[in-house]
């Protein structure tokens, strides 16, 4: 179900050619005793791609990164990550990915700067004359700007500090691929802005590929060059933010002001209505809105659908409107 | 550059950076200070009472034992408790995500444990020497001795420590492990001379390292005369030798396998659910 032939959102890395994508899942299954968690997850990312994965609780968005990371063995499917199969990932491989998961509390007597120092280490000897390894460690500190508390002790820094911190673990290697769990989770609007500026520059800069998890549908929207909805274990969606509202949600909203009053009508070609609107009563409107479906919409459309047992039906629907 | 070179480097310095934050938090010093304290506490009030069967004295007597005893139940039980501390913080599981660094992770281990290990030797025995007369090593041979002893000990029981960490995935069920540990410290002559239990009980001694571990050190810092009132009447050297290599190779060869069964399982959601878990517990 991938997108072909849009012209828009496709970042194509300068001087890579269309080569082999850094992740090729193809119907990955997963089964823990008698329950199906993942039953078919098919997607590719290219070099420099940022990809959301989205999908309501237990739908096995974790599972999914973990096998990808080579922590989780998997039931059945074909997997290559960096062209390796994670599930025999050698050190070498290992030295080219980056990890954030959800929840650390490791390391709390450590300081910053020490910790950095140290886990980078252990990069050195996979440094190459195209990727030095490890990232310099004063300016990784800069970039995630713990730099007033590069020799604090982990321990007594706060939870968004903290999660600075393990975005710079995470990235200490500098990695050709990152996976990040909830990255944002505990942040203030600052940091979590100040986060987005950094998911950018690595991935515009550094041509890092980037897979990550969230709750928060705006920072999707902001983050992702495209959109991957999982649900009831496999993928029910994938586009741009932008794709996936045009062609999900078929209904915007008008709205207008005429003579002092108010008025809200929902239709599908938004741009016909508005002209007719004018046509009939010119000047007399005002105040006029068209609100497209936003993320949120489309999300919780396609993942009702999906769970009231027509996921089917509306994959099928999807699939036919992007062709 | 050799990657597994480089892992092991940074695991000594690994191990030095932790050992080093040992002695800058009060738990931990806590953790060195009390327990010596308390030894030579009891060895002060031992120092007139005398071995059975000699005039030498039972507190004399008692350092090097405590010494033996404390290396074997120091390693032991601080390898376990970082090993399931650390697995439930998330700390493995870090290391798993670097390049190498379950090897640089283990040779930190090692490295730390050891030396709070000797750390705490010297503070037990630094003052102890003072405290009762008769202890010293008695020229290159006692030192010879000490060496070998000590080093082979640890390797006997690190690994060990090793194995029953890996085994518990909640630090609050090492107390079920804690209680048989400090039973056979009590069943191993360290505080009362081995000779005098029941003959069933001297062989449950002798059958684990830290009886062993106290029969060396005392052999290294005591009078020879004294091996008179041991098993045999003997220091035992190549039976030292033997029951420690014994568990230093079980240990070096079961650790790894089981150590790597434990890495294998560790990923994100299984940290995240004992911490789930933890968290239920103190509701």
């Amino acid at each position: 179900m991938t997108i072909v032939g849009q012209p828009e959102r496709t970042p194509e890395p300068a001087g890579v050619l269309p080569e082999q994508p850094v992740l090729d899942v193809r119907d990955l299954r997963m089964r823990y005793g008698s329950t199906d968690v993942l039953t078919g997850v098919t997607f590719t990312a290219r070099p420099g791609e940022v990809l959301t994965l989205l999908g309501p609780n237990g739908a096995g968005k974790t599972t999914t990164i973990e096998i990808l990371e080579g922590f989780r063995m998997r039931s059945a499917g074909e997997v290559t990550v960096l062209g390796v199969d994670p599930a025999h990932g050698d050190e070498r491989w290992r030295a080219r990915l980056g990890v954030v998961l959800q929840s650390w509390r490791d390391h709390s007597k450590w300081r910053v700067r020490e910790l950095l120092g140290h886990l980078g280490s252990y990069y050195l000897p996979y440094s190459t004359d195209q990727v030095r390894r490890p990232w310099d460690i004063d300016e990784l500190v800069d970039v995630v700007g713990l730099t007033p508390h590069a020799h604090k002790r982990v321990g007594r820094l706060s939870g968004g500090q903290r999660r600075r911190l393990d975005v710079a673990i995470g990235i200490v290697g500098r990695p050709e691929l990152l996976f990040l769990d909830e990255p944002t989770a505990g942040f203030d609007p600052e940091a979590r802005r100040e986060f987005h500026d950094l998911v950018h520059r690595l991935s515009d800069l550094e041509q890092t590929t980037i897979l990550l998890t969230t709750h928060d549908l705006d920072e999707a929207e902001k983050l992702a060059d495209r959109i991957l909805i999982l649900a009831g274990g496999s993928i029910i969606a994938d586009g741009s933010a932008e794709q996936l509202a045009r062609r999900m949600s078929s209904e915007a909203e008008v709205k207008w002001s005429q003579g002092g009053e108010r008025f809200v009508h929902a239709t599908t070609d938004a741009t016909r209505y508005v002209r007719e609107l004018f046509q009939q009563h010119g000047d007399g409107i005002t105040d006029l809105e068209v609100r497209r479906a936003t993320l949120e919409d489309t999300y919780m459309a396609l993942v009702r659908e999906f769970e009231s047992g027509r996921g089917a039906t509306a994959l099928r629907e999807f699939e036919g409107a992007n062709r | 550059m050799n990657p597994t070179l480089v892992a092991v480097r940074a695991g000594v310095a690994r191990g030095g950076i932790e050992v080093r934050q040992s002695l800058t938090n009060v738990q931990d010093l806590w953790n060195y200070f009390f327990p010596n304290f308390a030894f030579l506490v009891v060895m002060f009030f031992m120092r007139d009472a005398t071995v059975p069967g000699t005039n030498f004295s039972l507190g004399a007597r008692t350092l090097p034992s405590v010494l033996g005893g404390g290396l074997a139940f120091g390693a032991l039980v601080t390898m376990m408790m970082t090993l399931t501390v650390e697995r439930e913080d998330g700390t493995l599981l870090r290391a798993k995500a670097v390049p190498n660094g379950m090897l640089g992770y283990l040779v930190g281990k090692v490295v730390q444990v050891a030396g709070m290990s000797l750390i705490g030797s010297a503070i037990l025995v630094i003052p102890g020497v003072f405290l009762v007369d008769g202890v010293a090593p008695a020229g290159p041979e006692a030192w010879l001795t000490l060496l070998w002893v000590l080093v082979l000990g640890l390797v006997a029981c690190l690994p060990l420590g090793a194995i029953f960490g890996s085994l518990f995935a909640n630090p609050r069920n090492v107390g079920v492990i804690m209680l048989p540990i400090m039973g056979l410290v009590a069943t191993s002559g360290i505080f009362y001379p081995i000779t005098n239990f029941p003959v069933w009980l001297q062989w449950i001694g002798q059958a684990f390292p830290v009886y062993w571990l106290g029969l060396g050190m005392r052999s290294a810092l005591l009078p020879d005369e004294l091996a008179a009132v041991e098993l045999g009447g003997s220091w035992r050297h190549l039976e030292t030798f033997g029951a420690l290599g014994a568990w230093a190779v079980l240990g070096v060869v079961v650790a790894p396998i089981v150590l790597r069964r434990m890495a294998r399982r560790e990923s994100g959601s299984t940290v995240a659910a004992r911490k789930e878990k933890a968290l239920q517990r103190i509701n």
